[in-house]
């Protein structure tokens, strides 16, 4: 079995930002960047599967070169073999054309199931492992929680509002994984010196017959800025009976929500 | 050349799609648009006057028991043939878990780019949205020059207005022939009694304050009181005193109710990201210099387990 990972590299959001100068991005100088934390818990399942099941893990992630060192950490977790997509263009992709590059690699690597994050942490988009599915045709399900395998059809919890439901979804097929789904193992210092000498592929859009040109985002920004602190920060005073009833009356009266 | 919403139903239509509906008309206003809704589920029958006063020209209604639940196979085409019939220049959806992933799965289908999970949204040459990136740290404006440009609302951040009088005409469609690959082996509803999350109005979320499992009915108390959905901190959840659904944050859900109740919990950067957009934040904490007071708009100094008893019985009374 062939399982393809995708993981990116994020700013680690226990950071400070800051907005750059011309207020259209953030400072990006003094950030440290991880793994996506939900990537994490995809290279993770694709480890488990693999010793329940056996099969090759390829994890792929498309961006700068120093994504290699994300794609290094997957590769001590337990991962095969590992492939970037980078060079020219690819800072100019949008969703639909990181969607489009690694639904490439998909398909050249013939996988038979795809592990993605939920969401990337840094633009929170939500959407590239459900647009390969749509690119490909095959089946998803977002946001897992549970994940097991019996010959080609993958059974998996997915939390909804008010509910959960169990769902049977036949490969080839993408999952993305929301924390809870398994713990992932922080690599040992053995793998980590085994990981450098595992095969690590370059590819570029070109090679993989794609147009920057065609695949550039056509969403914009227009401007970044820090959420504005406006509350009140009111601190109510007296003895509780004092502050209870207090916050009561603010609730109900001043703010009209109870 | 029109503006078409996705309206979301569990059953019944749910709340998120009428706030859908109510930026879309404001969209659909200021751009000089027409504009449609799609309905895909069990029954329709019964709701349409909720959808009375949107400007709604009209509704397009697949009503199939099939259809009840959301899946890919049986809804991703419909919403595309429907948006390549009707010229549709905007798609409106919702953030929700299901709308986020039909949003994407569309967009992946029609090849155009998307923006989840807006806070708000206006017309201007173009769509613009909001939205909260970083884990909310971070408030981009962006321009989405696609055609047609999607966009999903989160939930809970749009009032529900009503201002055309007219009523939709539904026309009712039959469901196209597809095979839903995914089965779903069982559907469970939240227990009864309990709010979603990341639908309610009320929010009260305990911390690592609460000490253990065995007093989280000291801030449930509070919760049933105030007809609030509870939720956690992630150090409760990692601790194992409840579930990972209830978990607020970074890594749990992201709610935006009327009220948010934090009892115990210290405001930790990543559970901000969870409740940051809130109407009003209230906190309950015995440490005068813990963070949460900084991004609170009401704050009591004092201990949970004396606090929220006497607050359980004031809202109790307050409600009469
Ligand atoms: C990648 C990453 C992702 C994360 N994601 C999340 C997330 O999604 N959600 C989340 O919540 N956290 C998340 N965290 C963890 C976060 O950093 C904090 O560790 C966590 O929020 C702390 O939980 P807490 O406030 O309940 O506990 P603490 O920080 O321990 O705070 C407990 C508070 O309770 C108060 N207290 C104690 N006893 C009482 C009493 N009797 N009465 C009143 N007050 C009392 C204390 O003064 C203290 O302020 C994440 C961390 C990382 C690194
Ligand atoms: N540039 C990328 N390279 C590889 N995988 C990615 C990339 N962007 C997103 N993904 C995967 O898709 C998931 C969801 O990302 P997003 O849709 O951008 O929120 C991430 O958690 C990754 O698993």
């Amino acid at each position: 079995m062939k399982i393809v990972v995708l993981i990116k590299r994020v700013p680690d959001t226990a950071s400070v930002f800051q907005i750059n100068d011309a207020q259209d991005g953030i400072d990006t100088s003094r950030l440290k960047f991880v793994m996506g934390p939900y990537d994490e818990h995809a290279v993770q399942e694709a480890v488990n599967l693999k010793v329940a099941k056996d099969g090759e893990i390829v994890v792929v992630t498309l961006g700068g070169p120093d994504a290699k060192d994300k794609l290094l950490t997957a590769l001590a977790m337990g991962a095969d073999r590992a492939v970037l997509i980078t060079g020219d263009g690819v800072d100019s992709l949008g969703h639909r054309g990181i969607a489009e590059a690694l639904a490439a690699i998909v398909r050249e690597e013939s996988a038979d199931i795809v592990f993605a994050g939920k969401q990337a942490v840094d633009d929170d988009g939500s959407q590239i492992p459900e647009r390969i599915a749509e690119i490909l045709g095959w089946s998803h399900a977002s946001v897992i929680t549970r994940f097991s395998l019996d010959g080609a059809t993958a059974t998996v919890d997915r939390e909804i509002e008010g509910g959960q439901l169990t769902l049977e979804v036949p490969l080839p097929a993408i999952f993305t994984t929301e924390k809870g789904i398994n713990k992932p193992a922080y690599p040992k210092l053995p793998n980590i010196m085994k990981a450098k000498k595992k095969p690590m592929d370059e590819t570029s859009l070109e090679s993989l017959r794609l147009s920057a040109t065609d695949l550039c985002n056509k969403v914009s920004i227009g401007q970044m800025s820090l959420p504005r602190q406006e509350r009140l920060t009111r601190i109510l005073e007296g003895d509780n009976n004092t502050q209870v009833a207090e916050l009561v009356r603010i609730l109900k009266e001043d703010e009209k929500a109870l | 050349m029109s503006v078409l919403v996705l309206l979301e139903q569990r059953g019944a239509l749910n709340p998120c799609a009428l706030e859908a509906a109510t930026a879309a008309s404001a969209i659909a206003k200021s751009a000089g648009l027409e504009l449609n809704a799609v309905y895909i589920g069990q029954s329709l029958a019964g709701q349409e006057g909720e959808l009375a006063g949107f400007g709604l020209k009209k509704v397009y209604a697949y009503e199939n028991t099939r259809l009840g639940h959301y899946s890919n196979d049986g809804y991703v085409p419909i919403v595309r043939e429907l948006a390549q019939e009707l010229g549709a220049t905007v798609i409106i959806g919702s953030a929700s878990a299901q709308g986020k992933e039909l949003c994407a799965s569309v967009a992946g289908r029609l090849g155009v780019e998307l923006v989840q999970d807006a806070i708000a949204c206006r017309w201007d040459k173009g769509l613009h949205a909001t939205k909260p990136v970083y884990a909310g740290k971070v408030i981009s404006d962006v321009v989405i020059n696609d055609s047609p440009a999607m966009l999903s609302l989160r939930p809970n951040v749009t009032v529900i207005e009503r201002v055309f009088g007219a009523t939709p005409e539904i026309v009712r469609r039959d469901m196209p022939e597809v095979s839903l690959r995914t089965v779903i082996q069982k559907a469970a509803e939240a227990t009864t009694g309990t709010v979603e999350l990341t639908e309610a109005k009320i929010v009260i979320s305990a911390g690592r304050g609460v000490g253990g499992p065995e007093n989280l009915p000291v801030v449930e108390a509070l919760a049933n009181a105030m007809g609030a959905a509870f939720g956690a901190s992630r150090a409760v959840v990692d601790a194992g005193w409840i579930h990972h659904s209830h978990q607020v944050g970074q890594t749990g859900k992201v709610v935006s109710p009327d009220i948010y109740v934090a009892c115990g919990i210290s405001g930790a950067i990543q559970h901000q990201a969870g409740m940051r957009t809130s109407r009003i934040i209230v906190a309950i904490n015995k440490d005068p210099q813990a963070n949460i007071f900084k991004i609170c708009d009401y704050g009591i100094v004092g201990d949970l387990f004396e606090i929220c008893p006497l607050l359980t019985e004031a809202v109790l009374q307050a409600k009469g």
